[in-house]
């Protein structure tokens, strides 16, 4: 898998799928798209940038063990659920703000950062996994 | 304020371990202040609760299930609230001392304070889960104490029995609520009080009731299940003091206590409980009686002390639940305080051995006196309160009929070997020639002594002003037993009566029996010989069948072959969906020839293409890349259909599974080749065949249905109006449901987990049978 071609375009196909994921994760509450759909996205990029580089950069690259990413992104829609408690209505009740930045109301809400959650534990499961079977093949 | 103080000791127990780093072992006195608190805040209910009056409150946990977090104080909870909180104070003082300088003080510190907050938490406790929640809690915390020597085999085992015994227990009990709930229709304990003789007339009350012994006696080491109460002293002296004598071991007696208004006065109450507390009784003293450690003496004396209270619970007169509630209290403070001396003669003399101690009296003189208090209350004799217990004891059990007769003797033999015990632990260390001991033996700090005088003066103050005490502690109590008001008028000063004559006859006898311990021990040791298998090692014996019955199913049915869990499966599904179709006669009609537009035959072409390159590919990788072309085949349909959300999702998973898939199998070293034979194959293609046939029936039967559309309509209506988004999958998932994908994405992480370890595990095994030296992945990584 170590062409040429491969290594020169798989930078720009990962930097550009992990945007992409990015883009469809924020975009889900309204158009296709959505945390489950962006982390798989995600989740491949890396999965190509190792393919074509090793594991080590990719781990190098995202800094953070995968599977901390992923407890993140757990805690992160606790964290989403929780919110709503202290508003005293149930449990995962959606919250939604309006704050204006730079003119441009923005929508930011409780289902958003839950989506967020979910974004960071398909990402960092299946990172996590391709990342230790790749690992194990150049053993 | 109820509310705060629940969790107050969770609280602070949170903090203790960095205060103690802080601090060393002063930190006891800052902590204490916790369960001092406390014992303020319930010193507060005494007057409203005095009156007769029961303070309740709450908030809703789970209105659409009627759960509450709702407590009760009445005289019952809160003479046990301040049983637990003012002897928690001193504990926490008492360890300061006892453990200081151990590395994981700050630890300690903090599990008793849990434990404390579990308890007080469960005597507090309206709501039937509440009770349970907190019950289970002080099993766990309990687990954590005497397992606290943790590198000691014998701790970790005598926990491992502890949680065991309890922890079924508490399911136990956890079934007989759910049961009562079942009957009444109420949840909480202040409902459950008023209403009457509804849980005696159902059909189901010995379901109840059986349950709920099973969960108070194995808590309250009960004879069979008093084995793990004696094994628990292995936890240090502080936990055997507080969670072993005072408080965690009563909370059986409480529970029993607690239903006697609705549960009592019926034949079963009456005959079960006195007999098994009449057996734990004369038991527990016997095998109290074979033992030469102070801990173990006590702790058995413990069991037979809690035996007397279950008898006296049943018994059900006026008088004996009276008893019963002075001996309880008694009990407390005579026990912790002789548990704490037990501990400052081990701590300071080097050992709890009671044939190497003797002539301490001079050189520890308050544990001495402290000693020497707490073994006359327990030992029945006025000043203190164990004489109260006992006259109120004798007075309610002595009656004309054998039954009663009976239990009179049961009890007398009982206190007198009671009596002979206390008198031991309090008078052998002290008295006699001084016997040489492993440490240079001298009187304790402070925080050693304060517990053990506290507690034989309070002994002391509260049989001294009987009449202030009776109206503030143990008439409400009683009267909250009862389920009726009683009134408790005795008092120190002896009044001639059947009772004081049986009392005095229980101290002759257990004079007698003091000045014949060492045959008493003789005796013992050779009957137990002779026996030769008690509880205790039955234990080890259920234990020991559970794993082996467990190692033998997991061979049946984890055969460790991938084959065979396929296999398997795909039978059971096949049958899973067959037999009901068959046996409810629903086959689905046979489909009309469906009309496709070119492009989507074209799909099933290439579907079908995928799959006869998957049969025939010559190699794995071939076939799961195969594999991939239905997928993608699929997710195109998807497309095609309108569901751009599901047509993303199954193209990123199918790119992504076979990516990890071809990772996978390249990784196990499996020849490229199929090793089956042919007439395996024909085999796997029957099942795989009949599979895929029986899903395809179950398909075309649902799509027969009616299709109902008030999700779609609900779903499509609010999805954008309430919560603000117009993908309607998207909204489904994070927030209709989204519940639902948080157990999921729980689920996801978890099995990301369990791979990762998986991958981690077997190549060691694997590198370390193939004996290669493990290379640097960083440079392989660059090589390859």
């Amino acid at each position: 898998m170590r062409t040429l071609i491969f290594r020169t375009v798989a930078p720009f196909l990962s930097s550009l799928m992990i945007l992409f994921s990015v883009f469809v994760l924020l975009r889900g509450h309204n158009e296709p798209g959505g945390g489950f759909i962006g982390g798989l996205i995600a989740a491949s990029a890396l999965a190509i940038y190792g393919i074509a580089f090793g594991v080590s950069p990719v781990r190098r690259a995202i800094r953070f063990h995968p599977m901390a990413l992923a407890g993140f992104g757990l805690f992160m829609a606790a964290i989403a659920g929780i919110l709503s408690i202290f508003s005293n209505v149930p449990f995962l009740t959606g919250l939604w703000i309006y704050p204006k930045i730079f003119g441009v109301e923005v929508a930011l809400s409780t289902p958003m950062m839950f989506d967020i959650g979910v974004y960071f534990v398909v990402f960092g499961s299946i990172t996590s996994t391709a990342l230790a079977l790749e690992e194990r093949e150049r053993d | 304020m109820t509310f705060y103080a629940l969790f107050l000791p969770f609280v602070v127990a949170l903090f203790a371990p960095a205060l103690t780093r802080i601090l060393k072992h002063n930190a006891a006195w800052v902590l204490a202040l916790a369960p001092a608190a406390l014992f303020v805040h319930f010193l507060g209910s005494i007057g409203a609760v005095a009156e007769g009056e029961r303070v309740t409150g709450g908030v809703q946990w789970i209105p659409s299930f009627n759960v509450n977090f709702s407590w009760m104080i009445d005289g019952l909870s809160l003479t046990f609230a301040l049983l637990i909180s003012g002897i928690g104070t001193l504990i926490v003082l008492y360890s300061g001392g006892y453990l200081k300088g151990h590395k994981h003080q700050g630890r300690f510190f903090s599990f008793i304070l849990m434990f404390m907050g579990s308890m007080q938490g469960l005597v507090l406790s309206d709501s039937f889960l509440m009770l349970f929640v907190f019950w289970e809690l002080t099993s766990i915390t309990s687990f954590l104490l005497i397992g606290f020597n943790h590198a000691e085999e014998r701790s970790r085992r005598s926990a491992i029995q502890a949680l065991v015994v309890t922890g079924l227990g508490g399911l136990s009990l956890l079934a007989g609520l759910l049961v009562i709930w079942n009957i009444t229709g109420v949840s909480e304990m202040s409902l459950l009080l008023s209403t009457g003789d509804l849980l005696r007339e159902s059909p189901f009350f010995v379901a109840a009731f059986v349950l709920v012994l099973g969960g108070a006696f194995t808590k309250s080491a009960q004879f069979p299940f008093h084995f793990w109460l004696p094994n628990a002293m292995e936890a240090p002296t502080p936990v055997s003091a507080y969670l072993h004598s005072a408080t965690m071991v009563k909370a059986g007696v409480y529970l029993l206590m607690r239903l006697n208004p609705v549960m009592g006065d019926t034949v079963a109450w009456e005959t079960v409980l006195p007999v098994f507390g009449g057996v734990t009784l004369i038991a527990g003293t016997l095998l109290g009686a074979r033992q030469t450690d102070l801990k173990m003496m006590l702790a058995y004396t413990t069991m037979a002390s809690l035996g007397l209270l279950v008898m006296l619970t049943g018994f059900g007169t006026e008088g004996a639940i009276a008893g019963a509630v002075l001996y309880l209290i008694a009990h407390s403070m005579f026990k912790g305080g002789l548990f704490m001396v037990a501990g400052n003669v081990d701590h300071e003399a080097g050992t709890r051995d009671i044939t190497r101690l003797g002539g301490l009296a001079g050189a520890m003189p308050v544990t001495f006196i402290a000693a020497l208090f707490a073994a006359i209350s327990m030992g029945g004799l006025p000043p203190f309160v164990g004489f109260l217990a006992k006259e109120e004891i004798y007075y309610g059990l002595a009656r004309g009929d054998t039954w009663s007769v009976v239990f009179t003797i049961v009890a007398i033999v009982g206190n007198a070997l009671m009596f002979v015990l206390g008198f031991a632990v309090a008078l052998k260390p002290f008295l006699g020639p001084k016997v040489e001991t492993p440490k240079h033996a001298h009187e304790g700090p402070v925080l050693l002594l304060a517990g053990p005088a506290v507690l034989a003066l309070g002994s002391l103050f509260f049989a001294l002003f009987s009449g202030w005490s009776h109206e503030h502690f143990s008439t409400p109590m009683a009267s909250a037993v009862m389920g009726d008001t009683a009134e408790i008028t005795i008092s120190i000063i002896p009044h001639p009566g059947l009772a004081l004559y049986l009392s005095l006859g229980t101290i002759a006898l257990g004079v007698l029996l003091y000045l014949s311990l060492e045959k008493i021990r003789s005796g013992m040791a050779a009957l137990l010989t002779g026996i030769g298998w008690g509880p205790d090692r039955g234990f080890d014996q259920a234990i020991v069948g559970i794993v082996k019955l467990s190692v033998a199913v997991t061979r049946l049915v984890q055969r460790g072959r991938l084959e065979f869990y396929i296999t398997a499966t795909l039978i059971f599904l096949v049958l899973a969906i067959l037999v009901p179709m068959g046996i409810a006669g629903e086959w689905p009609a046979v489909p009309a020839f469906p009309e496709l537009y070119f492009y989507e035959w074209l799909l099933v072409l290439i579907a079908v293409l995928g799959l006869f390159a998957v049969i025939w590919a010559r190699n794995r990788l071939t076939a799961i890349v195969s594999l991939g072309i239905q997928g993608f085949a699929v997710a195109v349909y998807f497309m095609l259909l309108g569901a751009p959300d599901l047509s993303f999702t199954q193209f990123m998973v199918e790119t992504l599974s076979v990516v990890i898939l071809a990772l996978a199998m390249t990784r196990l070293r499996l020849s490229p080749q199929d090793h089956r034979s042919a007439v395996q194959t024909v085999m796997d293609g029957i099942i795989a065949l009949a599979a895929g046939g029986a899903l395809t029936l179950l398909l075309l039967r649902v799509l027969e249905t009616d299709f109902d559309p008030s999700l779609t309509e609900f779903f499509n209506e609010y999805s954008l109006q309430i919560a603000h988004g117009r993908n309607i999958v998207n909204v489904i998932l994070v927030d209709f449901r989204g519940i639902d994908t948080f157990g999921e994405i729980a689920v996801v992480m978890t099995s990301g987990l369990a791979i990762l370890a998986l991958i981690r595990v077997l190549p060691r095994r694997s590198r370390s049978a193939l004996s290669e030296p493990p290379k640097n992945p960083q440079n392989a990584g660059e090589a390859a």
